[in-house]
Parts: C-alpha cells; sequence; structure tokens
C-alpha cells in the first residue's frame, strides 16, 4: 500500500520573484542533489543506530545462541565475544560494529555456518531479477493504464480499471501466487499445469546457457506476473490521480487555444506535468516492494533475499535477519534518493 | 448590502441560544450534511454495508458457528474434504469446518486491524501534533525522526519485532502499531501546521487563550476529521499486515485468523491438492474487507475534503 | 466583409448540478481590423466565457448557439481542422494570470515556439529560435530570457511572456483576457504600453476585457460594457468613458476617481448591492435592484439594445434615443 505523498515542491503562488539569469539550472541542482545525498547519509546512520540496538534488546546471550553446538569452550567464547565486542561497554560494541561493517563483516549465520555478507551476496541476484522485472513491467503497463484511466474519466476503461486495481490493491499479493500456482502449475479440472510450482532453475539446467536463460525465465515467469500485477494496481491509481490532478489546470487551456490536438496535449503537456509525484511514488514504495519480495520468494521457492529472510526467522537467525534488514534499508534510502534525484532532474521548480 | 430586518431578527433569536447551543446545532446540521454528502457515494455506502456485515457475523460469531469447531481434537469431518451439505465449505486439515473457522477468524482479523490502527493513530497524533504545533527543536526533532522511520521497510522490521517478542495476540497488534504510524504523524504534523498559521488561532492567543484551550478547542476539531479518513485507510493497511504475518508464522499459535488459515493451507500442501475451499475463502474475505475500508475511506476523504470531487 | 470579428446573437449556458445557468445571453459584437475594443463589467458578467468562444474553448458543460464569424467563417460549427489551424495563427489568446497558464517545466522560450512549430512546420530551428528572441525583445525581455522557466520570472514578466507568446504566429486578432489584473499598478503601466505599442505597430486587432474601465478607456477604440451577461451599453471609448449613457456604465465610470476635478469627489461613488445571480435571472432589465434611475415599467420587460445617438447603443428605456 502506497505511502502518504508528501508535496516535493513546495513552491509559493503568485508573488513577485527576482529574475535568476544564467546561474540558474546547472548550479541549482547540483546543490539540490547535494542536500539530498547529505539527508539520505543522514538517513543511513540513522538506520545503522536503530539496527544496532534492535538486535541489542533480544533476549538471551547473543554468544550461547550463535555458539550453539559449536562454540564451547569458554576460550571460544571468549574469542567470539572479543571479535564481536560482546563484553564491552554499549558504546564500545557500536563502533565495533561500524568498524566491522565498514570490512564488509555482517556477522556470521548460524543456519549456514558462512559470513552473513557472503550469503546476501549469493541471493542478492535472483531478487534483483525478480524485483527488477516486475517493477519495470508494472510501472510501465501501470502507468499507460493510469493515463488512460485518467484521461478518460468516468468512461468504460476507467471504470474497469480502477475497479480491478482497486481490487488487486487490496490483495495479499502471495495469495495472488497462491491462486496462480493453484491454476496455473497445478492446473484445475482438464487444463494441466503450464508453469513449475516453484524453484529458479529445472534440476541439471545450466543457467548460463540460452536453454538455461529460457529455463529461468519460465520459473520466474508466475513470481513475475504475481508481484507486476500488485505493484501495476498501485502505480495505475497513483497515475490517474495525478493526471486528473492536472485536467483542470490552466496551461493545458493554453495548449488547446495554441490548436494541438487533444493527444499532443496529453502527452507534451498534461502527462509530464503529472509524472512528477507518480515518479516519486514509485521510487517511495519500493520500501514496500521488498516486503512483497519476501512473500512472494516464499512461495514460489525462489532463493533470494526475500526467501533467505523467513529462512532466518524459523531459527532464528539473527545475525542474518540483522544483514537483510540493514540491506533492505540501505536499499529504500537508495531508492528514496533516487527518486529525490530524478525529480530535481524533471522538476526544474524545486532546483532554484 | 443585505437587509437589516433580518439582521436584527438574527439577533434577537441568538440571545436565546447560548453558545453551547449554537455549537451543537452547527455541528448537527455539519453532521447531516456530511452524511448526506455520503450518502451519494455509491462505492463508499456499498463498503459500508458489507463492512457493517462482516463485523456482525465477527461479534455474532458464537451464535452463527459452534465455538467447539475449533477444536483440533474434537473435529468431525473428514480430512480436507470437499464442500457439502453437512459443511459448506468443507473441512480443513484436521477435520473441522472452514466455515466455522472462517466466521470465528473474522474476530481476530478485524481485532488486530482495528487494535492495532488505534495504537498507530494514537502515536501518530501524538507525534504529529507535537511536531507541527510546537515548532523549534522538538518539532523539528520529531519531524526528522518521522521521516526517517518511514524510510524503514515495513515487513522485515515486523519480522524482526515479531520474532523477538514473541507469539501472541497482544505483540502482534503492538507490533503493528509500532510499525505503521509514521505516514499518520506526517499527515497530521502538516494539517496542524496550516491550522496554526490561520488567523483566528492568533486572535485566540492575543485573547489569552493557552496553549491547552488552543489545541482542545481549535486544533483538534479540525484535525480529526483528517484522522478519521486515514484511519479508515489505516485499518485497511492493518488488516494486510496481520493475514501476511500470520501467513509468515508469526501470529498467535492458539488464535485462527484469516493468515493463519491460510498459513495452515499452505503448510499442509492444500495448494498442490487442490483444496480450493481451504485458501480461497480466507482471501476472499480479506480482500473484501480490505477494499471495503478502502472504499469507506476515499468516500470519507471526498466528504471532508470536497476539492478532491470527482476522483 | 471588412469586419474581423462578428459575435451575432450568442448564448452560452452552462449545464450545472442546479440547472442551466445562462453566461452570456445574445451578445452582438463586431471588431475591425486593426481596431481594439474593450468589454467592461464586473467578474461573473460574462465577459471571459465570451472571449473563450473566440476560439471555442468554452467547456464541454457549455451550450452554445449563435454565430461567432471569423473572417466570415463561423468559429462554432467549422471543421475540427479547419479550427486547429485557426487557433493561434487566426486569433490568439492571453490569459490572466500568466503562472498558471505557462506549463512550469518548460522553458519560456520552448513555450513561445511551440505554436511556431505547429503552425509553420517548415521553418528551420534557429530561425525559430530567432524569432523568439525577436518577439522577447519586441515585449521589452531580452532575447536570453527564453532559457528561463516560469516561476524565475516575475508577474510582468510573466505577463509579458504570454503577450510575445499571443504574438507569436502573427496573428489578426488577439483576446486579452484581463492581461494586467494580477499585477501592481507600475508593472500594469508597463505592460500595457507594450501592448497599445504592439498593437499600433502591428496593425493586429484586439478585443481587451477587463473590469477596469480607465483602462479600457486609455486603450480601445470602442467600448462594450456588460452587465448579466448582456451588451448593455456600446460606442466609441472615450464618449462612453466621460459620457455614459446607462446608468450602469455611469457608476462604473464614477468609481474611477478623476485627477484634477474637485467635483468629483463628492459625487457618490459605487453600488449598493450585488452583481446579479445567473441562475435566477428576473423578467426585467436585470439591473433594475440597483438602478438609482429605476421606474415601474423597467421591472416588466428587458430592455433592447438599441441605438440612441449616432454609433452609440444602450440597454435602458430611461435613456433617450
Amino acid at each position: 500500500m502506497s505511502v502518504v505523498t508528501t508535496d516535493p515542491t513546495g513552491v509559493a503562488p503568485g508573488g513577485e520573484r527576482p529574475a535568476r539569469a544564467r546561474r540558474g539550472a546547472r548550479h541549482g541542482y547540483a546543490t539540490y542533489a547535494g542536500g539530498k545525498v547529505l539527508g539520505s547519509l543522514g538517513s543511513l546512520m540513522f538506520m545503522l543506530v536503530v539496527n544496532f540496538f534492535l538486535f541489542r534488546i533480544l533476549p538471551g546471550d547473543p554468544a550461547r545462541t550463535l555458539g550453539r553446538g559449536r562454540l564451547t569452550s569458554p576460550e571460544q567464547l571468549a574469542e567470539f565475544n572479543k571479535t564481536y565486542g560482546l563484553d564491552e561497554p554499549t558504546g564500545q560494541q557500536f563502533l565495533t560494529y561500524l568498524t566491522n561493517l565498514t570490512h564488509g563483516d555482517l556477522g556470521y549465520s548460524i543456519l549456514y555456518h558462512r559470513d552473513v555478507s557472503g550469503i546476501l551476496l549469493d541471493r542478492l541476484w535472483p531478487t534483483l531479477l525478480l524485483v527488477g522485472t516486475a517493477t519495470v513491467f508494472a510501472a510501465l503497463i501501470g502507468v499507460w493504464i493510469g493515463i488512460r484511466a485518467g484521461w478518460e474519466r468516468g468512461q468504460r476503461f476507467d471504470r474497469l480499471s480502477t475497479g480491478t486495481s482497486l481490487t488487486l490493491y487490496s490483495m495479499p499479493e502471495w495469495w495472488l501466487g497462491l491462486l496462480l500456482i493453484a491454476t496455473l502449475s497445478v492446473g484445475i479440472g482438464p487444463m494441466p499445469g503450464l508453469f513449475p510450482t516453484g524453484g529458479l532453475h529445472s534440476v541439471g539446467s545450466d543457467p548460463g546457457s540460452v536453454s538455461g536463460v529460457l529455463d529461468t525465465s519460465w520459473h520466474l515467469a508466475l513470481p513475475v506476473i504475481t508481484l507486476t500485477l500488485a505493484y501495476l494496481a498501485d502505480y495505475a491509481l497513483i497515475m490517474r490521480g495525478s493526471l486528473i490532478d492536472e485536467l483542470g489546470a490552466d496551461y493545458l487551456t493554453t495548449a488547446r487555444a495554441k490548436g494541438l490536438r487533444d493527444a499532443a496535449v496529453r502527452s507534451r503537456h498534461a502527462v509530464p506535468n503529472a509524472l512528477l509525484p507518480t515518479t516519486t511514488v514509485i521510487a517511495l514504495n519500493f520500501g514496500f516492494v521488498i516486503a512483497g519480495a519476501i512473500t512472494v520468494e516464499t512461495i514460489f521457492s525462489i532463493p533470494g533475499l526475500g526467501l533467505l529472510t523467513t529462512e532466518a526467522l524459523k531459527v532464528p537467525d539473527y545475525w542474518l535477519l540483522q544483514g537483510v534488514f540493514l540491506l533492505s534499508s540501505a536499499a529504500v534510502i537508495v531508492a528514496n534518493l533516487l527518486a529525490n534525484l530524478a525529480y530535481g532532474a524533471l522538476d526544474p521548480r524545486v532546483r532554484t | 448590502m443585505t437587509t437589516d430586518a433580518s439582521a436584527d431578527a438574527s439577533t434577537e433569536g441568538a440571545a436565546t441560544l447560548s453558545a453551547r447551543q449554537l455549537a451543537h446545532s452547527r455541528r448537527r446540521a455539519a453532521w447531516t450534511r456530511g452524511w448526506a454528502r455520503f450518502r451519494t457515494n455509491r462505492a463508499g455506502l456499498v463498503g459500508l454495508v458489507v463492512l457493517a456485515l462482516f463485523v456482525l457475523v465477527a461479534l455474532f460469531a458464537p451464535l452463527l458457528a459452534d465455538g467447539s469447531g475449533l477444536s483440533v481434537t474434537r473435529a468431525t469431518g473428514g480430512v480436507l474434504e470437499a464442500p457439502s451439505w453437512h459443511y459448506p465449505l468443507g473441512t480443513d486439515d484436521s477435520g473441522r469446518s472452514v466455515l466455522t473457522l472462517l466466521i470465528w477468524g473474522a474476530r481476530i482479523s478485524l481485532f488486530v486491524g482495528l487494535m492495532a490502527t488505534l495504537i498507530s493513530m494514537l502515536i501518530g497524533t501524538v507525534v504529529g501534533l507535537t511536531s507541527g504545533y510546537f515548532g523549534g527543536v522538538t518539532g523539528a526533532v520529531l519531524f526528522r525522526f518521522t521521516e526517517w522511520f518511514l524510510v524503514i521497510p515495513f515487513l522485515p522490521l515486523a519480522i524482526v519485532l515479531a520474532s523477538v517478542l514473541g507469539r501472541s495476540l497482544v505483540n502482534i497488534v503492538i507490533v503493528i502499531g509500532v510499525t505503521s504510524w509514521a505516514g499518520t504523524a506526517l499527515l497530521i504534523r502538516s494539517q496542524t501546521l496550516s491550522i496554526k498559521e490561520r488567523a483566528y488561532l492568533e486572535r485566540s492567543r492575543a485573547l489569552g487563550a493557552g496553549n491547552a484551550h488552543l489545541l482542545r478547542k481549535h486544533v483538534l476539531p479540525n484535525v480529526v476529521p483528517l484522522v478519521f479518513a486515514n484511519t479508515t485507510l489505516a485499518v485497511a493497511v492493518a488488516i494486510l499486515s496481520e493475514t501476511t504475518l500470520s501467513f509468515l508464522g508469526l501470529g498467535d499459535p492458539t488464535r485462527i485468523s484469516w493468515g493463519s488459515m491460510l498459513e495452515n493451507a499452505y503448510s499442509v500442501g492444500a495448494i498442490t491438492t487442490g483444496s480450493w475451499w481451504f485458501f480461497v475463502p480466507p482471501g476472499v474475505c480479506v480482500v473484501l474487507v480490505v477494499l471495503c475500508f478502502t472504499m469507506v475511506g476515499q468516500a470519507l476523504e471526498d466528504v471532508l475534503n470536497p476539492k478532491l470531487q470527482d476522483r | 466583409m471588412s469586419e474581423l470579428l462578428r459575435i451575432e446573437g450568442l448564448s452560452v449556458t452552462y449545464r450545472t448540478e442546479q440547472g442551466p445557468v445562462p453566461a452570456v445571453r445574445d451578445v452582438d459584437l463586431t471588431v475591425a481590423r486593426g481596431e481594439v475594443v474593450g468589454v467592461a463589467g464586473e467578474s461573473g458578467c460574462g465577459k471571459s466565457t465570451l472571449a473563450s468562444t473566440v476560439l471555442r474553448l468554452q467547456p464541454a458543460s457549455a451550450t452554445v448557439s449563435g454565430r461567432v464569424l471569423f473572417d466570415d467563417a463561423d468559429v462554432l460549427t467549422m471543421r475540427w481542422g479547419d479550427l486547429r489551424a485557426l487557433r493561434w495563427a487566426g486569433a490568439s489568446i492571453i490569459f490572466q494570470g500568466a503562472l498558471h497558464s505557462l506549463n512550469a517545466v518548460r522553458r519560456v522560450g520552448q513555450q513561445i515556439a511551440e505554436p511556431i512549430q505547429l503552425h509553420e512546420p517548415g521553418v528551420g530551428r534557429s530561425e525559430v529560435k530567432r524569432r523568439v528572441g525577436e518577439l522577447l525583445e519586441q515585449v521589452g525581455l531580452p532575447a536570453a530570457r527564453a532559457e528561463a522557466y516560469p516561476h524565475q520570472l516575475s508577474g510582468g514578466q510573466r505577463q509579458r511572456v504570454m503577450i510575445a507568446m499571443a504574438l507569436a504566429c502573427r496573428p489578426a486578432l488577439v483576446v486579452a483576457d484581463e492581461p494586467t489584473t494580477a499585477l501592481d499598478v507600475m508593472v500594469q503601466a508597463q505592460v500595457l504600453d507594450v501592448l497599445s505599442g504592439l498593437v499600433k505597430d502591428l496593425g493586429v486587432g484586439m478585443l481587451l476585457i477587463s473590469h477596469d474601465l480607465s483602462v479600457l478607456a486609455a486603450m480601445s477604440d470602442r467600448i462594450a460594457v456588460m452587465y448579466g451577461g448582456r451588451v448593455i451599453e456600446q460606442g466609441p471609448a472615450d464618449q462612453v468613458f466621460t459620457d455614459p449613457l446607462h446608468p450602469y456604465s455611469a457608476a462604473l465610470s464614477a468609481s474611477f476617481p478623476r485627477v484634477g476635478d474637485p467635483g468629483a469627489r463628492y459625487a457618490p461613488a459605487g453600488l449598493a448591492g450585488d452583481p446579479p445571480d445567473p441562475r435566477h435571472l428576473l423578467s426585467g432589465c436585470s439591473f433594475e435592484p440597483r438602478c438609482p434611475r429605476a421606474v415601474k415599467d423597467c421591472a416588466s420587460a428587458e430592455p433592447p439594445l438599441e441605438t440612441k445617438r449616432p454609433s452609440r447603443q444602450a440597454a435602458c428605456i430611461r435613456v433617450p434615443a
């Protein structure tokens, strides 16, 4: 579900403003971008603090929990504590934590008996593939639907697409996935299953080869369809809303008065302005995209970060969870930064 | 300008009505107008009716379906039986009637949704009001904190909290409530900021009104309608969150909710065996309830903010 | 044939939830080539609606009857293709409130160039740029301003951009809808100077709409005064201003103080009452409730617009022919 959209432009209407000549555009963007990057770094720091303290409030002794079955002797425990600074005062622990982070040391997974950072790296690309493909499809299709629905407001296409979007929006995306599995993977009645029920590769398939790529795509088809349907409902509704907001604007009358065709008024004037809040929201919703990845990967057994989260949850493997949490928070911060930068590039009003 | 005769009459009439009565009658008039406007929104009306039905089902669950039907040991049906006259929605993997589970599940799903929203609304309103009304350092700090909190991805945080706190009804309510307040806080903050600038607040202050009075009499009444509309939409999100968290195995193991039913269905492989009666109805219920809350929420937004007409 | 614009019996009614609302009622107006015709009146009298019909820009919820002849072709019924060709190249509009009438995310030079590229597709890029620069200089702005975005300009500069844009395709007629209303007085004077200079130099016909009678008196050749959707007086500008026939025009004119005339300071200014509600029109003269010269007959029938003096018309039964 979408986040509250705050108006990033904050432009004061009317008023006499002194004209700004040459230095205007480029210089303004650099300052704007710089400000946004600094803000993101601040968010990142906050994130690190939260991440650190979240797991320090855990009940029990981390070393003993972690060392279950492996670290038995007091010397080993002491060694473990020293590496992760668990016997030091909290302030010192935080510094150790930060130092470890800069070395890429995110802790040790008791589930996989490996460094967390290594596991995260391995599991990263299936998630990127899944979420990336779905987001691109959803953005393209959703925006197109939203534009058409908003421009032809009240007519059949609008009513149909808005109703469908609202329903998809109200659905847990994993339930949609389950329905797709039940119908398209398992097959209903006489129709056989067309897609695999899970996994990323068939046994014995070489992911690098052409047939391997096709095989991977076949496996990813249903998960991507599920996530695409879930995201595009949101984007369609938002695009429709922002286009409708633009429809009453005076500059569109000016465009019409110039003799432009209706379609040109829409594509050259209304849509670029309406896209501004939409791109922001698409990027801001990235935080919820991660949630979608977790559940969909679980039901389709895609070996990505999402499935990793639920696997870690069952143990529970705190270091792993902490690592995933950090990564997903960082992803959201980066997505927000990209959204702000893109907005600044598209809307000249925020740069000045 | 306006004729003077009527002005005299109204002052005469006003003398007999006290200020409180006047405010009261005006408020009632506003309610009637608002309700009349709401009624014109067909989607909102339908949503309200369906929601009322669900609430009634949840409240009267003991009357509609025998509570003993929830017990695994006393289950009478066969395993994953298809719907029949005796079991309208078939049975689950323990032989319990799915319909019974569905009716009782409504209680938990709705309860968690409403309670969690209550918590997130409270936190969000307090933070938003404080940040917006009392500016300065406190306000700025709270604002930054709220913005940063929004950046935290919901599900990973909820998963971590739930696994730390343990699986219980109260904990799930707390987890959802504590992770969802930021959006409301921002909304209320911006609304408070715009109200703060209004002239009548300044005049009130000039007359000697203190902060408590201003907040209670002027700020809050203008913020509450917005909170109301936002709450409805927030309940929808909360119900979806509870369903997802339960599905992931973080719900209360002793309670049935629509999410836990789906978790159960998934883990016993109802999907692959095609036992649709087990995994379709709970999902349909979730979709219906969330859809209705969304439509009612949008209708409320329309009533309370006429600028958003024809959406 | 010599008339550039001829509006005949134009009526515009809006369809609303409360029923039909007549905004313009049976208006006749002409603008000759190179002539400046001013339309005066309070807000809500229908002037802007009138202006929008010249290029058939009235909202879809409006029902229109009558004819709007531009160069003898009826704008209201012409084919879509002809209308689009007419828009901006034959007649253009200067809107009030340039901040919202300009696209906020496009540079102003691009927006001025847009109609040129649309109507004269053969013109090369550098030639278009040159013409845009020329247009900006004509309105008193440096050519480099073309790179600016609307929000980077002041109100007066934006309005001048609107004027430059309106002249881009060298139209024969410019409709200026309250071009100076949102500006303060000093800037207003500058913009009006620019406008009047251009009109004289280029021989453009203009339909100038304003609630400010003094502005119209300074710039127009003829003035039409509107009230309640109808034209209630028409005539040469200076005569309408200094010697108004209709009681409303008289009140409108009197509300502008004349410097150097001590007697004017004691003359009653302003009108009691409110403008007529188009949803509840009276059967008689719509000005009757506020008219200082009203008699019983005024409320019975709507007075027709008649010629009372040579080349002067008024819709009032109290004005002798």
